[in-house]
């Protein structure tokens, strides 16, 4: 008998270990399993839904809100009375709908960063219309969107406990970099398990896979703030709240910014893969003209998350670039 | 009234370092009090002791009588929006707000209204001379302005008691010293109760009615800056003080002799003759019966008089001659009048009684070295002075 045959370690069954786990919370977490996946699901849909037929009312308060947060409720007003005017003139008139909404993203463009990002947004979302793709591109972005936005609410209070307390810092790390170096796909099998085959299991591994960011550059953020400026908060009697909402949260802005934007990113590059385990979208179109070598169709779906990773990236960069931090940096190097 | 602040053996310790050892002291009500050491002699750790930022190890703080030592945060902080403001090293202003917006900070934590809040921010601008700079933000402003904001916070709130940590330190040389002389026209004004950190002694002397000395954790000295320089507690005191410009904390009654020939105004020219060659000196000074300085006299004057027979001094007295300080006339003030005067300084009070008198002798040693203290290496000295 050979040393080498002798010598072999004992197989451990950590796979069993994790089935398990997963076994015991489809048994005893059902409930709350199935509301997350009703929430995520419902979400995704009626966000696509609107992407897909906007309703001219929703739009016109969108506008109306932005414009008011923005000048005041004059302005806001006249965004409101104007963009119902417009969007009745434009159902009446036949108008596709996706123009209306690449019109819609072209303003934002242009209202955040200037003529040629909106113009260049405009161009991009009707060339997405002209491949055919506008459904399940819209699909990918309500994905996205709410995936990112469940992210980070979960990743900013985790951020903010972490920057406060160290032992949640020490904690969280190695959790984030497991959650982040881990292999994407894998997710997506307890997630099956979880809740079957659709847009939650895919909304869900894409929000596990995209919040590390969002944690590690809240912490970060808030860890940098000046610890003195802090103190003066505290000296002038600001209770914790207030130091956390009205010091360190504007002051660590910037990078909390670069944190949704991160998270946005990755969430954009998992929901392709979410395309799986049918979570629809552009990973479906992807996932199908691979599993039929369409080299056409695969590039087409390609150009399309590009086009959205573009998008939602300057916009979030373009956001931040206008939080009072930056402006106040901008102003001192002039 | 009890003290506005009052340490009762304060201790801190971080880890296995003591900070803060055994530290008392009391603050009275609109005094200045410098605490003054070199960095890491505890004296931040102490000062934040004095607004509960930092909890004491042992030991106890009362602020206007009421004890700190073991309230619960929220009383606390309503102590410190009430009592108490701090001005910071590097300013600590909000970068994203306006330079009105950072003055009413204080005033926003209180809740006062907006309208009021304005109001009372502007008038604690206009206060420390930054009128028109109200919409501007932190980072377009110098150092020396930004901390005119700081300043201005800490105004604003109307607190009694002003906590100023190293305020002045990161400011250059001109500046603060503009800083010093604002912070001190302002307290002659507003007479609030500052304790004031500071590593820079000259900065101490300048500023504090009383000056604590810290090395290590401990309080070496607590005195006026005068009681320091004259009678340092130890070595290291001594050795701290070498440096300091003498002429600016020392005053004329500090430096000012018994006067060794005083006439009365009744007496003759022979009497005043012979006290000046008992004593040897070249002139006199003559008072009145209840010691009011009524001139004085000089040798040639007196000789010729006693050859020609006149026998009043009263006309001896040379008015140019005479040249009077008050005692709390600073020591680099006397210097111009000592170099231009051919008789001693005379040191007369309000009321114009003669205290003393100053010979350019004396003004010399004094701005040298009143009292003799070993060699010290150079070096060493300001190596430790650089600032935290």
């Amino acid at each position: 008998m050979s040393l080498v045959a002798a010598a072999q370690t004992p197989r451990l069954h950590l796979g069993a270990l994790f089935e398990a786990i997963v076994d015991w919370m489809t048994a005893n977490l059902g409930f709350f399993l199935d509301a997350i996946g009703l929430v995520v699901d419902q979400a995704v849909s009626y966000l696509a839904a609107f992407f897909a037929a906007p309703v001219i009312v929703v739009l016109a308060v969108i506008f109306g809100g932005f414009a008011l947060a923005w000048r005041g409720w004059k302005v806001g007003l006249a965004a409101f009375v104007g963009s119902l005017a417009l969007g009745y003139a434009a159902a009446a008139a036949h108008v596709a709908p996706q123009h209306v909404l690449a019109l819609t993203f072209g303003i934002i463009g242009l209202a955040l960063r200037g003529w040629a990002f909106g113009s260049f947004a405009f161009l991009a979302f009707l060339l997405i219309d002209a491949m055919g793709l506008w459904d399940p591109a819209m699909q990918t972005l309500a994905l996205v969107l709410v995936a990112s936005a469940c992210a980070v609410a979960l990743a900013v209070p985790l951020g903010i406990a972490a920057a406060r307390y160290d032992v949640v810092s020490r904690v969280l790390r190695p959790v984030m970099d497991f959650m982040q170096t881990m292999p994407a796909f894998v997710y997506l099998i307890p997630a099956i398990f979880l809740w079957g085959v659709g847009t939650a299991p895919g909304a869900v591994a894409t929000l596990i896979f995209a919040m590390a960011p969002g944690v590690r550059l809240t912490e970060l953020g808030i860890r940098q703030v000046d610890p003195e400026v802090v103190e003066a908060g505290e000296a002038f009697g600001a209770s914790p709240a207030k130091v956390l909402f009205r010091i360190q949260l504007p002051l660590a802005l910037p990078t909390l910014m670069a944190g949704i934007n991160q998270v946005i990113m990755l969430a954009l590059s998992m929901v392709v893969i979410a395309g799986l385990v049918g979570a629809g979208g552009l990973g479906d179109s992807v996932y199908s003209a691979i599993s039929r070598v369409q080299i056409g169709p695969g590039f087409e779906a390609g150009l399309a998350v590009v086009i959205l990773a573009i998008y939602l990236d300057r916009l979030t960069a373009a956001l931040t670039s206008r939080s009072a931090v930056v402006r106040a940096q901008a102003a001192a190097a002039r | 009234m009890p003290a506005a602040i009052r340490a009762e053996k304060l201790n801190k310790v971080f880890g296995d370092t003591r900070a803060v050892i055994d530290v008392s002291f009391e603050v009275q009500t609109g005094e200045v009090f410098v605490v003054m050491g070199l960095s890491g002699s505890g004296k931040s750790t102490l000062l934040r002791m004095l607004n509960g930022l930092l909890t004491p190890t042992s030991g106890t703080v009362y602020v206007d009588g009421v004890q700190l030592t073991g309230l619960k945060p929220r009383q606390l902080r309503e102590i410190r929006k009430q009592k108490i403001s701090m001005v910071f090293q590097h300013f600590a202003l909000l970068p994203h707000r306006t330079v009105l917006e950072n003055a009413a900070y204080g005033l926003e934590i209180r809740q006062v209204p907006k309208a009021e809040r304005r109001a009372r921010a502007y008038e604690a601008l206009e206060m420390v001379g930054l009128s028109g700079w109200e919409d501007h933000l932190p980072t377009q402003l110098s150092g020396g302005m930004r901390q005119r904001v700081g300043l201005a916070r800490a105004l604003a709130t109307g607190t009694n008691i002003l906590l100023m940590d190293e305020a002045f330190s990161a400011l250059d040389p001109l500046i603060r010293r503009e800083m010093q002389d604002q912070l001190l026209e302002l307290q002659a004004r507003l007479a609030k109760t500052i304790v004031f950190i500071t590593h820079d002694l000259n900065e101490a002397m300048r500023l504090g009615d009383r000056i604590a000395m810290m090395r290590d954790g401990r309080i070496v000295q607590i005195g006026t800056a005068e009681e320091i320089l004259r009678n340092p507690a130890n070595e290291y005191v001594a050795q701290f003080v070498q440096d300091v410009d003498r002429s600016r904390v020392l005053t004329a009654a500090a430096v000012m002799e018994e006067p060794v020939a005083v006439l009365d105004a009744n007496a003759g020219v022979q009497q005043a003759l012979r006290v000046m060659q008992e004593r040897q000196v070249a002139s006199a000074f003559v008072v009145s019966g209840d010691r009011r300085l009524v001139g004085v006299v000089r040798d040639e004057a007196v000789a010729e008089a006693v050859r020609n027979g006149a026998d009043s001094l009263h006309r001896l007295m040379n008015p140019r001659d005479v040249v009077t300080v008050r005692p709390d006339t600073l020591v680099t003030n006397l210097l111009t009048p000592s170099a231009q005067s051919p008789v001693p300084l005379a040191v007369v009070t309000d009321d114009g009684r003669l205290r003393g008198v100053i010979p350019r002798v004396s003004l010399l040693a004094a701005l040298g070295n009143g009292y003799h203290i070993e060699e010290v290496d150079a070096e060493e000295v300001t190596a430790e002075e650089v600032p935290s």
